[in-house]
């Protein structure tokens, strides 16, 4: 009996989303379990920073301050390209602009099964998470949220199989969905024809075109193009630019205008 | 009432266990504590850890994970039933006997495991993907007496 129940369970949790609301539910008291688990790897990470030697500290500083310095000389120059960007932008009635709100969210220490592609932030529905929202670390676009509880929310990564992401090409601005790929880690862009320019090492960016994802945060780097004349689509392979398995701290954005704006300014 | 607190302490371990992060070589080498624990629970208390704990025992590790509802929860209660079915006998076996068998019945966990992400496409890609299996083995007579000396001393507890 309880075997035919977790049957239906397991058929509706993969055809509907009946039971999304039911998870959430359930999710929220077990947060704390690995807030809990979470926490004594965290402090010890914290004791050893305490225990770091003063000079390796002063040493990073310095290391920290002229990387800044770098940064920010290239800000200014990136400041006054977003402000032409936006003026040319708003001269040509387009509502995507760049900037948007930002929250740094860390990752909990609790690992899930090795063949789940899904990661787990430390930032809720108190902070303002809701489903949907794009994840970025430094490199690039890591994954979307796809389950918020009070205190932790899940992202899907980039190369789950079940993630799509659009993209294109920054050499030519060829567009297409990079799908995650479940045997090589990789993510896969799919329905390109043989006849499409598209080499070893081009840069797939986010096109912003399915309003998820903000445009222009890099995606992947294409590793591999084959083209197998009996299939009809080409084989292509990227390697997706965020350390997928390896950032600790992670950036939720809020895109800069509201799902509900975009689209009256599309009615319009 | 005692008993099961115990029982209680035993999985929240079992699940912590399962929770903490592990280096990147080592992640195929997690045992399947949760069923360790389940295993030991059917075979010495039967009456208290049946079917209906290893449902829930799954969902929550369902939960936990972000795996497809159900489905550690349906590998546990079938491995469950196998190992109630056989309860009197595994609980006589010598302890290498008793080793192997809960290698097989984590085994079958596993395989059940596979074959569900089989159906929805999402297969682990390395064969170290059964690596777990073995280390559950190796781990099972640490774990058995583990429980069984907390178990003896409460029983102490509660005799005086």
């Amino acid at each position: 009996m309880f075997a035919v129940l977790t049957i239906i369970m397991m058929i509706l949790d993969q055809r509907t989303n009946t039971l999304n609301q039911m998870r959430v539910v359930l999710t929220a008291p077990l947060t704390s379990l690995q807030y809990l688990v979470s926490w004594p790897i965290n402090l010890i990470d914290n004791v050893s920073q305490l225990m770091s030697s003063r000079q390796a500290l002063l040493n990073e500083n310095l290391d920290l301050k002229a990387q800044q310095l770098l940064l920010k000389a290239q800000m200014q120059r990136l400041v006054a390209l977003e402000s032409e960007n936006n003026q040319l932008k708003t001269l040509l009635r387009s509502s995507a602009q760049i900037q948007g709100k930002m929250v740094i969210a860390q990752l909990l220490a609790v690992d899930s099964d090795p063949f789940i592609r899904q990661v787990i932030l430390d930032k809720g529905s108190h902070d303002n998470v809701s489903i949907g929202l794009p994840v970025l670390d430094a490199n690039g676009v890591m994954g979307q949220i796809i389950q918020v509880s009070p205190a932790t929310s899940r992202v899907m990564l980039i190369n789950d199989p079940q993630s799509g992401i659009p993209v294109q090409d920054t050499r030519n601005n060829i567009r297409a969905i990079a799908v995650g790929d479940s045997y090589s880690n990789q993510l896969r862009l799919v329905n390109i024809s043989h006849t499409t320019d598209i080499r070893i090492g081009d840069l797939f960016v986010t096109s912003g075109l399915g309003q998820n994802y903000p445009e222009g945060y890099p995606v992947g780097e294409v590793v591999s193009v084959v083209h197998d004349l009996g299939l009809a689509f080409a084989d292509i392979k990227l390697q997706s630019k965020a350390r997928l398995d390896q950032s600790r701290q992670v950036l939720v954005v809020w895109p800069n205008k509201s799902a509900s704006e975009i689209k009256e300014h599309k009615n319009a | 009432m005692r008993k099961w607190l115990l029982i209680f302490i035993s999985f929240l371990l079992a699940f912590m266990l399962t929770l903490v992060p592990m280096p990147e070589w080592a992640i195929w080498f997690r045992p399947a504590w949760i069923m360790l624990v389940l295993i030991y629970w059917n075979v010495t208390s039967p009456q208290r850890v049946n079917l209906g704990a290893a449902c829930i025992v799954g969902i929550m590790l369902d939960l936990l994970n972000g795996t497809l509802l159900g489905e550690h929860a349906f590998a546990m209660i079938v491995t469950s039933y196998f190992v109630l079915k056989m309860q009197a006998r595994i609980k006589m076996f010598p302890l290498l006997q008793q080793t192997f068998c809960v290698w097989l019945m984590v085994f079958l966990y596993q395989l059940l495991i596979y074959c569900i992400q089989g159906f929805i496409g999402e297969l682990p890609k390395t064969k170290w993907y059964w690596a777990s299996s073995f280390v559950s083995m190796l781990l099972w007579p640490g774990v058995a007496s583990i429980l069984k000396s907390f178990k003896r001393r409460s029983r102490l507890r509660m005799a005086s």
